[in-house]
């Protein structure tokens, strides 16, 4: 079922469709060190994937290299049917493609509800000047927008810090200010970077309530990097494993996890 | 009610619309501060080099006249025309965006990511590069720039207000143009503030300043960001320069209005609009007032150096400002 790319149902009545991005042959290099090593994977519509892996593995690089804060010196990233060129980071955001950061990159000075409404940016289509004259529907632009991130602001149950600033909530609530941000620009894929990194059991499990109502009621993609096993069995649909730059696994929780390559990396054999 | 009293109301009022002023030009270094860390030094030359502009462009003068002569032994030096200030401050403004689109492109655009004394270098390259374009292109005489704007006394206003005084008061001596500045520079800074607060561009703007990385992810071109900052300091020096040009002429000094933002800076803190206003008047006011009270009894010319003792001051016990973020280091 996995090798094909027709569309099927998952067990939990969810529609997977085609292939939305393929990573071809991705090698990315900082000076002498190899960071990825001939990586391919793809990523289907509507289906949650992981990447996991030990530390330095290179998850984060790939995530990076899918949102455009790196180009790979070799291989090509394919998007909806496209070969996409060499982005920066903001158009790659443009295309449709939001992320949030493992150690959170959101704006300290503004309230929570200005943080998400950045993440409306990209549907605001009014020119500079009918913005600064409020003119040629550019109030109602922000009117609909203010609705769209009312509408994540109560999905995510954060309506209680909707003015406080940023910098002052705990880190738990920051996380999902940022998911926020990231799913009111309604992104084709959803690129989440350790969402539960240093989360306690009880964060943890609203988290990923929260990535599993995401994925069910909009239907979005989404790729993320995590760390703990039992959470990524759990949410994703398939995992890819790496270590040391290089792919040593993919397919479906079930089958990574009985991969005698991806056992001995996560206990820790030793490499020849 | 008493004259002197009288005399000190006048004082505070002339302070606020010098501090006005003041508050303009700090809000120009702000802006660029705020959004990409740059102090920028040339914001005095910016000024400079828009009144320049503006006086070139309404007088009709060819620009780089000189070079051009001594080149080809000709003999130009205007176009025959004189364009309407209006049209002329709309032109001037969008040769300041052009400014800026250089300055970014061919300088900070290379410069991003350094450590802040090098980015602080190259403002004052850059001061001393626009000065000297400056006066290539438009000649580097004093000339006086006329853009329509009342001057003198208002005698309506010393009329109105003679009967709160007694026989030896005759009203308050106000000049129309600082009336015209303050009016003008309050718009300015409601303007900026909304642009701001409830643009999508002001919102890209102010998420810049917070978080690069964060900015690009939801899809904010950085250097649009930076061009557009760079115009909008570009704009208030326009409007700064008009100001100061229109009061005391198109010369060298008016670059070094900078200099008075400094203390201004320092009391309101570099990263606070809010700050650069409050900082500009407290400066306005506290000088000429310390010049009236306290200035006979020590010799006078106080006005010289009380904002930045004001403002060694403010240092010692706040040394992020009156308005800066705390900065709390982490250990």
């Amino acid at each position: 079922m996995k090798d094909t790319v027709e569309p099927y149902v998952t067990e939990d009545g969810r529609q997977i469709g085609g292939i939305l991005m393929e990573m071809k042959n991705i090698t990315l290099r900082f000076g002498g060190v190899t960071a990825i090593e001939d990586i391919s994977f793809d990523i289907r519509e509507g289906e949650i994937r992981a990447i996991i892996g030990p530390n330095g593995a290179g998850k984060s690089s790939m995530l990076n290299v899918i949102s455009g804060f790196y180009n790979p010196q070799e291989g090509e990233v394919w998007f909806r049917g496209e070969k996409r060129p060499p982005m920066r980071p903001y158009q790659v955001a443009r295309l449709g493609i939001a992320r949030t950061f493992q150690n959170i990159a959101l704006f300290d000075g503004m309230s929570v509800l200005d943080n998400i409404m950045t993440g409306r940016l990209t549907h605001m289509q009014r020119g500079l000047f009918a913005q600064a004259l409020w003119k040629g529907g550019a109030e109602r632009e922000e009117v609909e927008n203010r609705e769209a991130v009312e509408k994540i602001i109560d999905f995510l149950e954060i309506q209680a810090i909707r003015k406080t600033p940023v910098g002052r909530l705990p880190y738990g609530l920051k996380k999902r200010v940022e998911l926020a941000r990231a799913l009111a620009a309604e992104p084709k894929l959803l690129l989440l970077d350790e969402p539960m990194a240093g989360m306690n059991v009880e964060e943890k499990e609203d988290m990923s309530r929260f990535i599993l109502d995401v994925n069910d009621e909009f239907g979005t993609t989404i790729a993320l990097i995590e760390h703990d096993m039992g959470v990524v069995m759990d949410l994703s649909d398939r995992v890819v494993v790496m270590d040391y730059g290089k792919k040593i696994g993919d397919g479906t929780p079930r089958e990574v996890r009985s991969n005698q390559e991806v056992i001995d990396a996560y206990l820790g054999v030793a490499h020849d | 009610m008493p004259t002197e009293f009288l005399y000190g109301v006048e004082v505070v009022l002339n302070g606020l619309m010098a501090g006005v002023l003041y508050a303009l030009v700090a809000l120009g270094f702000v802006l660029i501060f705020k959004a990409s860390g740059i102090f920028n030094y040339a914001q005095g030359v910016l000024a400079l080099f828009a009144a320049m502009t503006l006086v070139g462009i309404m007088e009709g003068q060819v620009p780089f006249s000189h070079l051009i002569n001594a080149i080809f032994g000709t003999e130009i030096h205007h176009f025959g025309w004189h364009i309407p200030a209006i049209a002329a401050i709309l032109l001037t403004a969008l040769v300041m965006v052009a400014l800026a689109w250089c300055v970014h492109t061919f300088v900070f655009r290379h410069l991003v990511g350094q450590e802040p004394i090098i980015l602080f270098m190259a403002t004052i390259g850059l001061a001393y590069f626009l000065e000297g374009v400056g006066d290539l292109m438009w000649g580097s005489d004093i000339k006086t720039l006329d853009v329509g704007l009342p001057q003198g006394a208002s005698f309506w206003i010393e009329e109105n207000t003679a009967f709160l005084g007694g026989e030896d008061f005759y009203g308050f001596f106000i000049d129309k143009l600082d009336i015209v500045a303050t009016l003008v520079a309050i718009a300015l800074v409601a303007a900026l503030v909304a642009f701001s607060q409830y643009t999508k561009q002001g919102r890209a703007m102010r998420a810049v300043a917070d978080d690069h990385q964060a900015a690009l992810s939801v899809g904010i071109s950085l250097n649009f960001i930076w061009v557009l900052v760079w115009s909008l300091a570009g704009f208030v020096a326009l409007v700064a320069g008009i100001m100061w040009g229109a009061k005391s002429g198109v010369q060298f000094s008016l670059s070094l209005i900078a200099l008075k933002a400094l203390p201004v800076l320092m009391l309101g803190g570099f990263t606070s609009i809010p700050g650069a206003i409050v900082g500009g008047l407290i400066i306005g006011v506290g000088e000429k007032l310390f010049e009236f009270l306290i200035g006979p009894a020590i010799g006078g010319a106080t006005e010289n150096w009380f904002a930045y003792v004001l403002a060694l001051i403010v240092l010692v016990f706040r040394p992020q400002g009156l308005f800066g973020e705390k900065i709390i280091e982490r250990v």
